[in-house]
């Protein structure tokens, strides 16, 4: 069994996401840690990219300010290969596909699992050019986590049969941020996922509120969370460690009876 | 596993968001059932030739060819086109489309503002919404274009987030599609991003170098040895070139813009400096850092100023088909002005990247060679940005 599998076999999975660096990577490392003594099941960590074309600006701004602080991808390997030590919460990365085929796609996914990486989320890379990146991460038993979209329609069960740890429901259209409605049905999606693959899956993109992540959990497997998270690191600063430990743990608490 | 589709060699691909796929999917199949649809191609044409003013001239430029003292100089006047450049083509193309498919609304990106100036047209003309992204630099630079597409019945956003410039302005058109597919159309300006635009954008642009075939064999009896045209995402390049890359004995040459060098930061020759990657939804050339982050630009030329070039000019390189050089902004000022004071004719500053490299290779050739530069558009929007280059203080 993956060890992303193991995150979804403690109730409903809370799924929080950081993008590393942002102020820098000491803070970053307080929050993956507050993260994980908080309940987090899996965490996922941002590797900045210059121009992310999925983020809303919540995002787009810690990608600014994590490049702004130096932050390179050597560093970000480095870090999470020292944190590996304290924090056993599985993770993935989350990034560009630049980022990952410029390093150089076999040595970046080597590293990754060198490091103790357990998957990747790439978000421009649809069902169409997984070939390119799925094969490697085969080969160094990285899970590669497919997207699916509100407009997927017909696609949603092919997608869901190549899914490797979890699919990634996206909940609504747009980029990701704080929505304070999502309208989609997500369950008529996680039903059509479920037909065609028994691997979890875990629904993100605008989710906030405790209330919002009971609602979405009945239904998935797990819920991620990133730009009211980020909102917090960019509020708190250097000082964001506690207060997103405490929001962990409430987002977590609100779907742990499901 | 499905296949990769709309590559060119390694380059070209589908690098997009899971949310728009199904929206790329739906353009492919109307624009394969449409570009072989008679009664489109027709209604087409009669938009080129009664509202766009085509065929455009194939001029000979004696005067600078005389003074060159080289190879016969013609110029290919996308310039008289109705909104000054190339760009209508390919917009009306587009609207079109969109309209069969029953879209209702048009978002497009702009650097300088012609691709913006030329959607705005076509919505206008064809009554649909339309929403223009621009980089905030950019609005700032070309306040003229945002009144004018203003003037069209358009809304222009100004785009703040990266460098404020022209990739900024793609992310966000991305983004503002991601969010509202099932009415919109996003009409992308250039032969970039994922399949199917580069091939969409270079059918409609194609016009230009079946013209020049046509009028060449009609003046000179004969293909040119040479044909130039400037290059930033490619498109008024690649439709100079599409129709000659079989004919092998005839030189294809992009005109990249070096800005202030290229052994500078500030530069946006892609092809000269940059190296392989993956964004805006292709595989091509981009000028990047070691980690694979897209490198601030820069060159005189707005239109000119994109970080990558599109998958087709990436490959037409790579197999040793198409040349291409560098151009700083020294050089496209002087010919900017050369052309003005010679042939009486005002080129855009980006146009101006093709002519300079034409002034540099001319000389050099027999008199019994012939080449074609295409002047993309009219220089119009750049003569406020080129008298302060100058030193003189001017603004529109």
């Amino acid at each position: 069994m993956s060890n992303i599998a193991r995150a979804f076999e403690n109730g409903k999975a809370f799924i929080p996401f950081i993008t590393c660096g942002d102020p820098d990577l000491e803070t970053t490392a307080e929050i993956v840690k507050a993260m994980s003594e908080n309940g987090a099941d899996l965490i996922e960590l941002g590797i900045p990219f210059s121009d992310p074309t999925a983020e809303g600006p919540v995002i787009q701004e810690a990608n600014i300010r994590a490049l702004a602080g130096g932050v390179t991808t050597d560093k970000i390997f480095e870090f999470v290969r020292k944190l590996r030590n304290e924090v056993k919460t599985p993770m993935v990365f989350m990034t560009y596909a630049n980022v990952v085929f410029s390093y150089g796609s076999e040595k970046f996914i080597s590293t990754c699992a060198d490091i103790g990486i357990d998957g990747l989320i790439l978000p421009d890379i649809p069902l169409e050019e997984r070939g390119e990146f799925a094969p490697i991460c085969k080969k160094y038993g990285l899970d590669l986590i497919p997207l699916v979209a509100p407009t997927s329609a017909d696609r949603i069960a092919m997608i869901a049969k190549e899914s490797d740890g979890f699919t990634y429901v996206v909940s609504s259209l747009g980029v990701t941020g704080v929505r304070s409605e999502i309208t989609t049905d997500i369950g008529a999606m996680v039903r059509i996922i479920r037909e065609n693959t028994r691997k979890p899956c875990a629904v993100g993109f605008g989710i906030s509120t405790p209330q919002q992540a009971r609602d979405m959990a009945q239904c998935a497997d797990g819920v991620i969370v990133g730009s009211a998270i980020v909102k917090l690191a960019a509020q708190f600063g250097k000082d964001a460690a506690k207060p997103i430990g405490e929001y962990v743990r409430s987002m977590k608490q609100a779907i742990a009876d499901l | 596993m499905i296949k990769s589709k709309g590559r060119f060699g390694v380059h070209g691909g589908q690098y997009i968001p899971e949310t728009l796929m199904n929206a790329v999917i739906e353009l492919e199949s109307a624009y394969n059932f449409y570009k072989n649809d008679p009664a489109f191609n027709k209604e087409l044409e009669t938009l080129f030739n009664e509202y766009a003013g085509r065929p455009s001239l194939l001029y000979y430029a004696e005067k600078m060819t005389k003074d060159l003292g080289g190879a016969k100089i013609y110029l290919k006047r996308e310039d008289l086109n109705h909104t000054g450049a190339h760009k209508i083509n390919n917009v009306l193309g587009q609207a079109l489309l969109a309209k069969k498919m029953g879209k209702t609304r048009l978002i497009a990106e702009t650097g300088a503002g012609q691709h913006g100036v030329a959607t705005a047209t076509a919505a206008a003309l064809m009554g649909m919404e339309c929403v223009v992204f621009m980089g905030e630099e950019d609005t700032k630079r070309q306040a003229l274009n945002v009144y004018k597409m203003r003037l069209l019945g358009a809304e222009v956003v100004p785009v703040k987030s990266g460098t404020a410039t022209l990739k900024d302005a793609v992310s966000e058109a991305m983004r503002e599609w991601t969010s509202r597919i099932s009415d919109t159309h996003y009409c992308l300006g250039s032969v970039m991003g994922p399949h199917p635009f580069p091939t969409i954008v270079r059918d409609f642009q194609a016009v230009i170098s079946k013209e020049i075939k046509e009028q060449m064999l009609k003046k000179e009896g004969r293909l040119p040895d040479a044909v130039l045209a400037c290059v930033g995402g490619g498109s008024n390049a690649i439709g100079s070139f599409y129709h000659f890359i079989n004919d092998k004995e005839v030189r294809l040459i992009g005109c990249e813009a070096a800005g202030r060098g290229i052994d500078t930061f500030e530069t946006a020759a892609t092809i000269n400096t940059g190296r392989l990657g993956i964004f805006h939804g292709m595989k091509s050339y981009f000028c990047q850092d070691k980690y694979g982050q897209i490198a601030p630009v820069y060159s005189i030329s707005a239109g000119l100023d994109y970080p990558g070039v599109g998958p087709e000019h990436a490959y037409l390189y790579d197999i040793g088909r198409a040349e291409y050089v560098a151009i700083t902004d020294d050089e496209a000022v002087n010919a900017f002005e050369y052309l003005s004071k010679t042939e009486g004719i005002i080129p855009a500053i980006e146009s101006a990247h093709a002519l300079a490299y034409a002034m540099k290779t001319a000389p050099q050739m027999d008199e019994e060679k012939i080449i074609v530069v295409t002047l993309s558009g009219r220089g119009d929007k750049d003569c406020a940005a080129i008298a302060r280059y100058r030193g003189e203080d001017i603004y529109e």
